[in-house]
């Protein structure tokens, strides 16, 4: 526990490993570590962003200038995004992502509360060995299950359809959201649930009253990391859709990849990649703190 | 907060008197959770393993028969399987390895107090938020023949490497696929690292360095045992991910040269060839493969979770 306080609140305490004067070795070499922290820091910077600066260059380029390596387009279009807008798989891919990523993230959080409150809060037996079968669905390789689910959702009717790739991607986003979840709760002082529980609430009130409202950030941060995940699955994506009236954008990317094999529009398939990207990074830019907190949730144990 | 939790546990009435209730709210609280999980994974992972016992017809529909172990033993015998499997233990070993050491140099640059630190940690998380498939297509747009940046360059810089067809030739297909993954997940390493640094007393450092110690012998003898702990999880967080491998060569080759993966070798018999009985002995050999390999890890290591069930 009180490591956990520790790490929340470390970005106040780190002020404290400001330089301190003298650091062990003399005047003349005390540039020396500004300097190698700096290259360092410009080539994790080069090595992060210039891929992704290289695919935008790639995307407003067309015709011929596309097989000139320039690190600037020559002559700047804007063709592959019109011609992607005017591609009805595209729109229609973008609709069902958006759609089956909001629709599970609301499920993921819904049943991943409940889930995460039993765990960190009440007692009840043989809770190891449940948290274990739990958290062991996130090593399942996706196509251990992909040729089953392919079976019966083709009896079940569920082949091709938004149900059919929202419930195996819930099964797959719910150990991740639970055990963040989880450790947001446990942060939550017990006596705030106790003096509930003193005044007569019920353990389901003082969840939905009291612990819910405080983990709003855990709640933000799970469904960041829930639809990060769900947007990103592709596996099922591909193996559990036919048509666009439930492929999701990855698998529609793919599709353009694959069935121009000879003449592959990498300019259109960039342009593509970069309308999908940017409000991911947006999302980034905006919850970095929420976003690092769900990642590194129990990742540190003393 | 401590006392008040000894305090609650040693009330005997508190024990007795929320039991039952307790456990009841438990259970329902976790029962759609555990529906869910146990509909969509446990019970396919048994029906894939029927499956990986029977043939289906290619031809008639629904036509079937049980043949036992004989799907195991094509998949054992073929060169194929043997061929993904080494290519997957390679990737990953290979992957995870560079990903160490880049996320850790990346940790202790995340970790330096200067101007600039937050902005430093959000850079870093753009790779691990863009999509797998479009890491695979920013790579391709990076070496392919033709249209590529990589091989200009390496051809302006004098450097060796510009006549290689990147993603055409055996080797260095891999080589890019192992380089798009380092690309997307040496942040997600990073992340976790600095994590772990972040819970390091400073005062430890301090004695050390009152003791004489080096700024390297800090780093050997103080900063790596004390980052052992968020390094192990790191670790198998990303040994089971590669492991698992799928997007990233099915858009960068389509599996060709050299790159064809566990997961990939399996999804192509099942939907390209539309072999279930073998699709699936193949599913269920790559899922016995990550489970081992997660189990050996989780031996290691298996005190966090004992932990994290335990503190409440």
């Amino acid at each position: 526990m009180a490591t956990r306080t520790l790490e929340r609140t470390g970005t106040a305490g780190e002020a404290r490993r400001e330089p301190r004067a003298g650091e062990a070795h003399g005047p003349e070499r005390r540039w020396v570590k500004p300097v190698l922290l700096w290259t360092a820091v410009v080539l994790i910077v080069i090595f992060c962003l210039f891929p992704f600066y290289w695919l935008i260059n790639v995307s407003l380029k067309a015709g011929p200038d596309l097989s000139g390596a320039d690190l600037l387009p020559p002559n700047p279009t804007l063709d592959n995004y019109q011609s992607i807008f005017e591609d009805a798989d595209f729109t229609k891919a973008l609709r069902n992502s958006v759609g089956i990523t909001t629709i599970t993230t609301v499920l993921a959080l819904v049943f991943g509360s409940f889930a995460a409150y039993a765990l960190a809060r009440l007692r009840f037996p043989l809770k190891f060995l449940l948290l274990g079968v739990i958290l062991s669905i996130t090593t399942f390789p996706p196509i251990a299950i992909a040729a089953p689910i392919f079976k019966l959702w083709t009896e079940l009717g569920l082949y091709n359809t938004w149900a059919g790739l929202i419930i195996p991607n819930l099964t797959f986003a719910l150990p991740l959201c639970i055990y963040i979840l989880a450790s947001f709760f446990r942060e939550i002082p017990k006596e705030l649930e106790e003096a509930a529980l003193v005044d007569g609430a019920t353990h389901f009130q003082a969840f939905r009253k009291i612990v819910l409202p405080l983990a709003a950030p855990g709640l933000v941060t799970a469904g960041l990391l829930t639809a990060f995940f769900v947007w990103n699955e592709f596996l099922l994506a591909i193996t559990l859709t036919s048509s666009t009236s439930a492929r999701t954008v990855p698998a529609a990317i793919a599709f353009f990849t694959g069935s121009q094999k000879f003449e592959v529009p990498l300019g259109t398939i960039s342009a593509a990649s970069v309308v999908i990207t940017i409000p991911l990074v947006a999302l980034v830019i905006i919850f970095q703190k929420r976003i690092v907190a769900g990642l590194t949730a129990g990742a540190v144990k003393g | 907060m401590e006392a008040a939790t000894a305090r609650l546990k040693s009330r005997p009435a508190e024990r007795g008197g929320y039991g039952r209730s307790e456990r009841r709210l438990a259970a329902a609280m976790l029962a759609p959770s555990l529906i869910v999980i146990a509909a969509v994974a446990a019970y396919p992972i048994g029906y894939a393993f029927w499956l990986s016992l029977t043939e289906y017809s290619v031809r008639v529909p629904d036509r079937w028969r049980f043949v036992g172990f004989d799907n195991y033993t094509d998949a054992l015998s073929s060169p194929e399987f043997w061929d993904a499997l080494t290519t997957t233990f390679i990737f990953s070993g290979i992957s995870v390895a560079l990903e160490l050491v880049i996320g850790l140099g990346m940790a202790l640059c995340m970790h330096e107090a200067f101007k600039g630190r937050a902005l430093l940690r959000t850079v870093v998380l753009v790779p691990w938020a863009i999509l797998t498939v479009v890491t695979a297509i920013t790579w391709r747009t990076i070496f392919e023949p033709g249209l590529g940046l990589a091989p200009v360059l390496l051809d302006k810089l004098g450097l060796p490497g510009a006549d290689v067809v990147w993603l055409g030739q055996e080797p260095y297909a891999l080589g890019v696929m192992i380089l798009a993954d380092v690309w997307k997940t040496a942040p997600f390493m990073a992340l976790l690292i600095l994590a772990g640094l972040q819970v390091i007393p400073d005062e430890l450092y301090d004695a050390a360095k009152v003791d004489g110690a080096s700024a390297w012998q800090r780093f050997w003898r103080v900063t790596l045992p004390l980052l052992k702990p968020a390094i192990l999880v790191a670790l198998i967080f990303r040994t089971l991910d590669a492991l698992r491998i799928f997007d990233l060569p099915y858009v960068l080759t389509q599996g060709a040269n050299g790159t064809t993966t566990l997961s990939l070798i399996a999804q192509q018999e099942l939907t390209a060839n539309r072999l279930i009985g073998l699709g699936s002995a193949l599913s269920i050999l790559t899922f016995v493969i990550v489970m081992v390999v997660a189990f050996i890890y989780i031996r290691a290591v298996g005190g966090n979770i004992r932990a994290l069930a335990e503190e409440t």
